[in-house]
């Protein structure tokens, strides 16, 4: 599923403020479609993010998790044009990933 | 398994991912915690999680408003002061699976992380930290219009 995410990585002082939105339906298994059928669960499970190749996140998630979560972290010692990349993979399989580079002031 | 092998292994299946062209890091494959997400009380989702005799902090900050409309997106902004701060946990008293997220920081993070999650209702809501092997809470009660978890 190549569905967009978006990040963003900004500098307050030498900390990078990176936030990510995540295109995902994060579906409860709760839910009726329109025909008062059950949507099967559908969530990310696992997200991590790397900084200049370094582990900074892991993050294990549940259903609980709203839909097109945003997520935000912080990574200290960071300077301009660090790499930040962000994964994430879900209860199917499915995976994406999005990096960037942190932006100056 | 020896921390050595472990990472042998990670670097193996990282050299694997990147062969495919994937960037999953290695750790991205550490297994989903079943038993603390498949808990359906608190009691249980905080024994599973080792949190039983957390200690009550002032140094977890909470940022949520204190009436979310829409149970389906309830924007959630956490910040430890505690030294050491290793992992973060979010957990809702009230929904069906009360474990709603927990955040490992490693490296240069900071014990800060901001997300939105599903409230099915009104309902305390608790942050976990992990910080030197040491459980530490902190609760916010959140009061939600239209409950999320439909």
């Amino acid at each position: 599923m190549a569905e967009a995410m978006k990040i963003r990585a900004t500098l307050q002082g030498d900390v990078a403020d990176v936030r990510v939105l995540i295109s995902h339906p994060m579906e409860t298994g709760l839910r009726k479609n329109e025909r008062s059928e059950l949507i099967p669960l559908h969530f990310i499970t696992h997200v991590s993010a790397t900084h200049n190749g370094k582990t900074v996140l892991n993050a294990q998630w549940s259903q609980g998790v709203s839909r097109n979560p945003p997520l935000g972290f912080r990574v200290r010692g960071a300077k301009a044009g660090d790499k930040i990349i962000v994964s994430w993979v879900d209860n199917k399989g499915e995976t994406s990933s999005i990096e960037t580079v942190v932006a100056g002031k | 398994m020896s921390v050595k092998r472990r990472k042998i292994l990670q670097a193996a299946a990282a050299a694997a991912t990147a062969a495919l062209g994937l960037r999953i890091t290695p750790a991205i494959a550490a297994e989903w915690n079943k038993a603390a997400f498949g808990a359906t009380s608190v009691a249980d989702a905080l024994k599973t999680l080792g949190a039983t005799a957390a200690s009550p902090s002032k140094d977890i900050l909470i940022k949520a408003l204190d009436v979310a409309e829409n149970g389906a997106a309830v924007p959630i902004e956490v910040t430890s002061r505690i030294p050491n701060t290793q992992s973060i946990a979010l957990v809702a008293d009230k929904n069906p699976f009360p474990l709603l997220a927990s955040f490992d920081f490693t490296g240069n993070a900071e014990p800060y992380v901001s997300t939105r999650v599903k409230l099915a209702g009104s309902s305390d809501v608790r942050v976990i930290v992990r910080a030197d092997g040491r459980y530490y809470v902190a609760v916010r009660e959140i009061k939600v219009t239209t409950g999320g978890c439909g």
